[in-house]
């Protein structure tokens, strides 16, 4: 993908966050084109999450700037981000236990179609609603178990309807946090072939481990060590910078 | 959330409809075959569910646990005694008055804005501070009438007329009945309708996920103060009929055991179904009745069956008939 034209549509600038003495996000500078998928990388305790709960509002970073869509965001509590077009995936799976996948996406949609101060119409069969959202869970591959509660579902399942509920949202900027956490290759192949039939159509900032998934889909790659973002690039600029394969890709070949 | 069109109602559904009709025949004939003494008893427990019901709205569905919802009872009941007190003895001419509409609009006016003050502040905090501030708001209100030395302060206030109403009369104990049995519908009715629309499903999202319904763009604190708002209108309504009902109210209707009380029915009957608070009320009164009769130390029984019931029917009464859905709920 050509990116060199593109404006960015989420840029921080000298963004830090600390905890005590540790500096979880020491100055990042960080921009996310419009239309590419930009990869996170870095090692366990790199503050990749720190840094992602921040471009999504639910941290507030101790100075520096976040701007999306040219809209300065920072501090802005975490729903105004998801309503300026920015939704995320969770880490660690967070979906509404209770009730079934499709009401799951339901909800999703039902958010992103403005206000919910409706009191008297059924909303648990509403077209408006349901048709999107299996529209959704087809996308991610879940339409054959729509009807099924979220605690009968595999995990797999669940981290494919993390995306379908942030694709619900209709957003302008897809964040995910580690899609692929903790599936087997199986699951991650799956994953991985409908992270890439998205990515021609959406903006997707991915944070993730699996090598493998992040240089198939990736078209930049930023790579955070120690709250700092020590390089971006290509793929393979990245696999070739020394600083990196120091800190993070040599790790994992001497592991 | 589950849905039951007609061609599938569940066991569920015919016990909840049975439920209503025995409220509805049970106690009229009890009265008419000469024990009028049974439909005072399910006069209280109708009100009472109202309570509950329109507890349940933010406890059950919206999974904030109010310590403070017997204030609105009391607001509702003071909301008949003032104006008819001052109708009878003089003074506040503006609000001087029998009649029942005004009674009601004050009920739920005033319990409204009680509710979106104090909702406002308490929605700030969750969890055990909710719990705690929600119940100092509740102690707020019984102070503050215990100090109306006025209204008979501690020792409570008289209501010697009942609201007056077009065509009806309150006093009679079967017209009564038939009001606060037909309220009870219409508050079951507004409640079953609310969880089912946009706003109930945001509510109960926020319930399941709070963090989950911000990331999705929601502001949970709006819908949640006004299923507060909602709640404390519904509660001062029953407040309305309470005081009709007794025709003595004190502080102590809304001291914070009183809204303990509340808090069990709801929990007791389960918190995840509509009817849920109904069967509370009723398995609470009834039970309280009976063992009153058995002995005067009838609340160390009771206690233990109150602690029995919540240890091993875990998601209330209701939970034992629908056992589908308390799977889902409970995960």
């Amino acid at each position: 993908m050509n990116t060199a034209s593109q404006q960015p549509i989420l840029k921080t600038t000298d963004l830090c966050k600390r905890f005590g003495g540790v500096f979880a996000t020491d100055n990042v500078n960080l921009d996310v084109l419009d239309g590419e998928v930009h990869a996170l990388i870095g090692p366990n305790g790199a503050g990749k999450t720190t840094l992602i709960s921040q471009l999504s509002g639910l941290l507030k970073p101790d100075s520096g700037r976040i701007e999306f869509k040219t809209r300065n965001m920072t501090g802005k509590p975490a729903h105004k981000f998801a309503r300026a077009g920015l939704a995320r995936s969770f880490q660690i799976t967070s979906l509404f236990a209770d009730m079934t996948l499709l009401q799951n996406v339901a909800l999703a949609v039902q958010a992103h179609a403005g206000h919910s101060f409706n009191f008297w119409r059924n909303a648990t069969l509403d077209k408006k609603l349901l048709d999107p959202a299996l529209s959704y869970l087809e996308t991610t591959g879940l339409a054959n178990s729509a009807g099924k509660q979220v605690s009968e579902v595999s995990h797999g399942e669940r981290r494919q309807l993390e995306v379908a509920m942030a694709l619900a949202t209709e957003p302008s900027l897809l964040l995910l946090d580690e899609p692929m956490a903790g599936m087997g290759s199986e699951e991650s192949n799956l994953m991985i072939n409908i992270l890439q039939k998205l990515s021609g159509s959406k903006t997707i900032l991915l944070i993730e481990h699996d090598m493998d998934a992040v240089f198939t889909l990736a078209d930049r790659i930023s790579v955070l060590v120690y709250g700092r973002i020590i390089a971006t690039g290509k793929g393979d600029e990245i696999k070739a910078n020394p600083d990196v394969r120091a800190a993070y890709l040599g790790e994992e070949a001497n592991a | 959330m589950s849905d039951h069109t007609p061609a599938t109602r569940s066991p569920a559904f015919w016990i909840n409809a049975a439920l209503l009709a025995l409220l509805a025949l049970v106690p009229p004939i009890l009265f008419i075959t000469g024990q009028p003494f049974w439909l005072d008893v399910f006069t209280r427990l109708v009100i009472l569910a109202i309570a509950a019901t329109a507890l349940n709205l933010i406890l059950g569905f919206g999974g904030l646990v109010s310590f403070g919802h017997a204030a609105y009872l009391g607001l509702g009941a003071y909301a008949v005694g003032i104006p008819t007190y001052h109708a009878l003895y003089g003074g506040m001419d503006a609000i001087a008055s029998f009649n029942g509409f005004l009674h009601l609009g004050l009920a739920i006016a005033i319990s409204a804005l009680f509710a979106l003050l104090t909702g406002a502040i308490s929605l700030r905090t969750r969890g055990v501070n909710f719990i705690m501030i929600t119940m100092a708001f509740g102690q707020m209100v019984f102070y503050a009438i215990v100090a109306l030395e006025n209204y008979g302060g501690d020792d409570g206030l008289t209501i010697d007329v009942r609201s007056e109403f077009p065509l009806i009369s309150l006093d009679n104990p079967l017209t009564l009945y038939a009001v606060g049995y037909l309220s009870l519908l219409l508050v079951l009715f507004i409640v079953y309708k609310i969880t089912r629309s946009r706003f109930g499903l945001t509510l109960q999202g926020a319930r399941s996920n709070e963090e989950r319904m911000r990331s999705l763009g929601v502001d949970c604190y709006r819908y949640q103060l006004v299923a507060f708002v909602i709640s404390g209108a519904l509660c001062g309504y029953a407040g309305f009929l309470l005081g009709n009902f007794t025709t003595f109210i004190s502080p102590e209707m809304m001291d914070w055991t009183r809204s303990g009380e509340l808090m069990f029915m709801v929990i007791l009957g389960g918190a995840a179904f509509l009817l849920g608070p109904v069967i509370g009320a009723a398995a609470f009164i009834l039970l309280e009745q009976l063992l009153r009769e058995v002995t005067i130390h009838w609340h160390l029984p009771f206690g233990i069956l109150l602690i029995l019931s919540v240890l091993f029917f875990k998601g209330g009464l209701a939970g034992i008939v629908d056992r589908q859905r308390l799977k889902g709920n409970r995960q």
